[in-house]
């Protein structure tokens, strides 16, 4: 989702396991949570920083395509209130920074990997946003399925990684609110060319969203184990469904047609049988070849670079300040 | 790579009456940036009337193996609690 494509190892049996080992996963099984310093596997705590970084980098990049509509909001109020989301999104990509470096990486490290591409961010800002519908359609899709996401990951077993899910989670159903609001308005008080507006960013934003939970599960090889440490709770095809079924009754309220001719109802099941997005495309995408791929990564390394005067004159600032401090002292002393 | 900026930590103090809490962490220059940061991170929707930053490095833990032995003393004291004493009904509240 927001880490789609974490790679994690097999599952261990009990008997494969190591004393420690054994230990650790009787803790998780407990439902206690795992602290920084305390002893982990190896491969969970590589894991977890490829998963919380991931989803630190999902909540940076995600600005992005927002941020580009911040100067043509239709209204000042509009304006705000998308500042403030993506004024939001920053904090939380903080917020996870921040707990992914309790695990012993360092932010700039982070970021790093971002920029020369060895980390991935959610292939969903690969997309993008090219009109003002988009922007209510990216707070009511993209939100909406990355909170069916964060929810569940606010019992994950790592405490820093729950804690910071759960700020997220209080902060995010305004997101998809204010999402759905711009769509009520275009949709049920606008002209005939705004809802068209609305309905075509459905269309095109329909099948992103759905690939924003990752592959399906028989082609999840990475699953098991993260599911066993309990760094994921639910699995991608559980998730996806959860969000098909909530979101269905919203897009007839709009009077939005989902666009899946094979969307219908199955009774047996309790919930929407609906059809697979385009795995071709989202490995692509991941790949690297989504539409905005090159323009997100561009805008982000010369935000970075364009910020380093800025960053080091600040740190040479405080060091001359703590000098003339220390120098203070010792003139009274 | 060159100067990361050092991480501190941050404490809130959610009302009047309350004591600081621990809310999360962040990196800045100095400690009147700390603070700017905070208020920014972490105090978006009112969450707090007071601010505490400290460098994480100045910061000393327990050490979590340590948890056992460290703790066990108090495991022991069961008569430190109220519920350990059996007040006669009569009595009244106490
Ligand atoms: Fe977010
Ligand atoms: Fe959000």
């Amino acid at each position: 989702m927001y880490a789609q494509m974490v790679k994690a190892e097999g599952a261990k049996s009990r008997e494969e396991m190591t004393v420690e080992e054994r230990a650790f996963q009787d803790r998780i099984d407990r439902g206690e949570k795992i602290e920084p310093k305390e002893w982990m596997p190896e491969g969970y705590r590589k894991t977890l920083i490829r998963q919380i970084g991931q989803h630190a980098h999902s909540e940076i990049v995600g600005q992005l395509p927002e941020g580009n509509w911040i100067t043509r909001a239709p209204t000042l109020e509009r304006k705000a209130i998308l500042l403030a989301k993506v004024q939001d999104e920053a904090g939380h990509g903080l917020y996870l920074y921040s707990a992914a470096e309790t695990l012993g990486v360092s932010r700039d490290e982070l970021l790093e990997l971002l920029h020369n591409g060895k980390m991935k961010y959610s292939s969903i800002f690969n997309y993008p946003t090219l009109n003002w519908a988009d922007i209510g359609t990216v707070g009511w899709l993209v939100d909406g399925a990355a909170i069916m996401n964060q929810v569940q990951l606010q019992k994950t077993s790592y405490g820093p990684y729950s804690r910071a899910m759960i700020r997220i989670c209080k902060e995010e159903s305004f997101h998809q609110r204010q999402g759905y609001d711009i769509l009520l308005k275009m949709c049920l008080q606008g002209t005939p060319e705004q809802k068209a507006m609305a309905q075509d960013a459905m269309n095109r934003f329909w099948y992103p969203a759905l690939m924003m939970f990752g592959p399906s599960d028989k082609d999840s090889v990475h699953s098991a184990q993260s599911m066993q440490w309990k760094i994921k709770i639910n699995t991608n095809d559980e998730l996806r469904q959860k969000f098909v079924d909530q979101t269905v009754p919203q897009a007839e309220y709009l009077g939005l047609t989902i666009p899946d001719p094979n969307l219908k109802w199955n009774e047996e099941k309790g919930g929407y049988d609906f059809s697979e997005p385009d795995w071709d495309e989202f490995f692509d995408v991941i790949a690297g070849n989504g539409p905005c791929n090159a323009e997100r990564m561009e805008a982000r390394v010369t935000a970075w670079e364009d910020g380093a005067w800025f960053r080091e004159g600040l740190m040479a600032h405080a060091k001359k300040q703590d000098a003339r401090r220390a120098a203070a002292r010792i003139a009274a002393e | 790579m060159s100067s990361e900026w050092p991480l501190w930590e941050v404490f809130i103090r959610g009302q009047h009456g309350l004591n600081h809490r621990h809310v999360g962490s962040l990196h800045a220059p100095d400690a009147e940036m700390a603070i700017c940061n905070a208020r920014d991170v972490y105090t978006r929707r009112n969450e707090g009337v007071s601010i505490w930053v400290v460098q994480s490095n100045q910061i000393t833990a327990s050490a979590p193996s340590e948890k056992g032995p460290l703790f066990e003393p108090s495991n022991s004291k069961v008569y430190r609690h109220p519920t350990f004493f059996d007040i006669p009904a009569e009595v009244g509240h106490m």
